[in-house]
């Protein structure tokens, strides 16, 4: 019921802005179908491309990401492993030492913390130590962030952990033009690469042009996309709290008040560029995101303002909207405050903008 | 005639053994090479050249001398943090082992691993983080299984990391898969200052692996070393893998800040010098075979002497990397934004120091 509501909300932040027929004509993919068109893609294109993780391959993985894959390339390609991250994190990393292309899937990211070491001190430190002799051409793949009425410890989101770490490239794709096209540059990239998909987003069809479809279509790590122009405010986000933006944007139109929406699609290396390039234009900046607030994705850009020129375009202070500072409740109630809707978004966009706002 | 115990094998290696006055040669010379490469190490440590860590492979050369002399050119290996020795015969000068550790530009690694983190050709570096390594290892197995390019992996590790739990993952998944994968359990009696039965309920590291088949072996005699390993390599290509355990003892302390007396007495470390040392077995079996006369021993010594006394130069007269290099190869790809941030702003340009050896 919630998903089939979250995908209700997908289209209708869809439609405030895609208004022309022409995007209306173009084809929908789901995220599901992206990422598993780019697996698809890049398992056919280099062979020493490989799947492993839990269920990937019988079960046509967890979440169906991979379905369809192990009938097509079968056991070597399209590895089933035991519950066992730490082990199989490690293992991937060591056939990436050795020169192959692996994708480790974390059935869910928070799973990943039983494997961390391997991807910080195994994956992102080697190339360093070994002063660029062994690159790790790794992928790191799940989902992340808060899904819905799991609990605690399944419903958290990574990015500020992993880029936190140098030697890591971070991505989050919010739809499925980002899914599949960071996926695909993910899996081509000399680097480890850990890319936070988005669970309650997989079953989620986007519009996407023909372009999308295309075996090179790639999308380049450490770029953002501005989601939708606007003169007036900045709103920066990733993964689903991009869609929290453009449906506050939506509100925020009727006030009167042009928010320009910011895909960050990578959070390492983080596209400072376009975010100083917007608030040039529109002075007013605020973050969106689900994670927690203390040293989180929005903490970093705030930081970021601070140290550049961009910082005296700035006409009030940067605003924050995260995920609540506690663990997330199962209770429905709580658990729906626990994360940024996009009233919160239109509240601190309206409390930056103040008796400027709407007056343009 | 040498001695093994056997865990799940009907046959073990090899009893009667062949040695030829080119091998004696060559093996004696390795065995005094580390001895005295570790010699050079200390003596390094004391003049205060060698920061941080520094574990001495002392007492355990005939471990690392017999496994490299039964090596085949595609075979590859990876270690924990005891790895001067094991580096050297993979290929790393002694030079280049001891300018390593004194963190100079002609190091292995150009000085900014140390004593950890030396990488050559199908030596996948030693691992500052205790038992990390054997799951690299059996990704790297993994590699060469999916290459089918009939190489077979040695993944070194203590009594200590022997109770690390991925190793029980990386066992399961290995026989699972019928990696090409050697667990080599070097069993010096003491993980830092817990003495093996004090660490583990299962003291036979050779049973460690239930049902892996497992082989106990004197690693104070280097033929016995070689020969176990030439059994492990058939084993590990035609039936799978297995763990040999190398019974062997460190003089020296856990690492250079450690007397080692406070967990054993002086009068055990004296008793192994003397009954159990690995050179003097060595030399006394060359001489009684008469292989190699008491000059060319001598011989031997000289040169090996001459090797560590340049190496000892170079490694204290080089220069360290010019600064630039501090943000040198944290990617081997691009990255976005060539500019990493230094300890005041986003002003270091990244950039590759070299381009062999990679996988791209």
């Amino acid at each position: 019921m919630l998903r089939s509501r979250l995908t209700q909300a997908a289209s209708a932040a869809q439609r405030a802005f895609s208004t022309s027929p022409k995007v209306l004509a173009v084809k929908q993919m789901t995220v599901r179908d992206g990422l598993n068109s780019a697996l698809d893609d890049e398992l056919a294109r280099d062979d020493r491309v490989f799947l492993l993780g839990e269920e990937v391959a019988q079960y046509d993985g967890a979440y169906k990401v991979s379905r369809g894959l192990w009938k097509k390339y079968g056991d070597k390609r399209i590895i089933d492993t035991p519950i066992t991250e730490m082990g199989f994190a490690g293992i991937a990393v060591g056939a990436a030492m050795a020169g192959l292309r692996p994708i480790c899937e974390f059935m869910t990211f928070n799973f990943s913390m039983q494997a961390i070491d391997h991807v910080i001190n195994s994956a992102a430190k080697t190339f360093y130590m070994s002063a660029g002799a062994v690159n790790v051409p790794i992928v790191f793949r799940g989902p992340n962030g808060a899904s819905a009425g799991v609990a605690a410890q399944h419903s958290q989101c990574f990015a500020a952990w992993y880029a936190h770490c140098p030697g890591l490239k971070v991505v989050s794709p919010y739809d499925t033009e980002d899914a599949r096209g960071l996926l695909k540059s993910a899996i081509r990239d000399p680097d480890p690469v850990v890319v936070l998909e988005n669970e309650l987003l997989y079953g989620t069809a986007f519009p996407v042009d023909d372009s999308v479809a295309d075996v090179d279509f790639l999308i380049p790590i450490g770029k953002a996309k501005i989601m939708r122009p606007g003169k007036d405010i900045t709103i920066v986000a990733h993964s689903k709290a991009v869609e929290t933006a453009l449906l506050s944007a939506a509100e925020l139109a009727k006030k009167g008040i042009e928010a320009e929406i910011i895909n960050l699609r990578s959070i390492r290396p983080l596209d400072m560029e376009t975010i100083f390039n917007s608030v040039r234009k529109t002075h007013h900046l605020i973050t969106v995101e689900n994670g927690w607030p203390q040293h989180g994705v929005g903490a970093e850009i705030c930081a970021r303002f601070m140290e550049d020129q961009a910082f005296f375009e700035l006409d009030a202070p940067v605003w924050r909207c995260c995920g609540v500072d506690v663990p997330m409740p199962y209770t429905k109630s709580l658990e729906l405050n626990a994360l940024p809707r996009e009233h919160d978004v239109t509240a601190a966009a309206l409390k930056v903008l103040g008796s400027k706002a709407g007056k343009k | 005639m040498l001695d093994y115990k056997l865990h799940k094998l009907e046959m073990g290696p090899d009893t009667l053994v062949a040695l030829t006055e080119r091998e004696a040669a060559l093996y004696y010379r390795q065995l005094v090479a580390i001895r005295r490469l570790e010699a050079a190490a200390a003596q390094l440590y004391r003049e205060q050249l060698v920061r941080g860590f520094c574990h001495l492979y002392t007492g355990q050369e005939a471990c690392a001398v017999g496994l490299c002399a039964a090596l085949r050119p595609q075979d590859n290996l990876i270690a924990g943090y005891r790895i001067h020795g094991w580096a050297y015969l993979m290929g790393v000068t002694a030079a280049a082992v001891l300018a390593e550790l004194t963190g100079r530009a002609s190091g292995c690694a150009q000085g900014k691993g140390g004593s950890m983190h030396m990488y050559a050709p199908n030596f996948y570096g030693g691992n500052g983080i205790v038992g990390a390594q054997i799951s690299l290892g059996t990704g790297i197995a993994l590699a060469n299984k999916y290459r089918k390019n009939g190489a077979v992996c040695f993944a070194l590790y203590g009594d200590g990391a022997a109770n690390q739990g991925q190793i029980f993952e990386c066992y399961n998944m290995a026989q699972l898969w019928k990696l090409p994968i050697v667990f080599v359990c070097e069993n010096n009696n003491y993980g830092m200052g817990t003495s093996a039965w004090r660490a583990s309920s299962n003291t036979n590291y050779y049973t460690r692996g239930d049902y892996l088949p497992g082989v106990w072996v004197d690693g104070q005699d280097v033929l016995a070393v070689r020969s176990a390993t030439r059994f492990a390599i058939e084993h590990a290509q035609q039936r799978g893998p297995l763990v040999l355990e190398l019974c062997t003892y460190r003089y020296a302390g856990h690492s250079m800040s450690d007397p080692g007396t406070s967990y054993r007495t002086r009068e055990e470390v004296q008793q192994v010098r003397q009954r159990q040392d690995a050179i003097e077995r060595f030399r006394k079996i060359c001489l009684e075979m008469s292989l190699l006369t008491q000059t060319q021993l001598l011989g031997i010594e000289r040169t090996v002497r001459d090797e560590m006394e340049l190496a000892i130069k170079a490694a204290r007269t080089d220069v360290e990397l010019p600064l630039s290099h501090l943000c040198n190869d944290v990617y081997a790809g691009s990255y976005a934004q060539l500019q990493l941030r230094g300890v005041l702003g986003h002003n270091l340009e990244h950039a590759r120091s070299r381009t062999e050896s990679c996988h791209e």
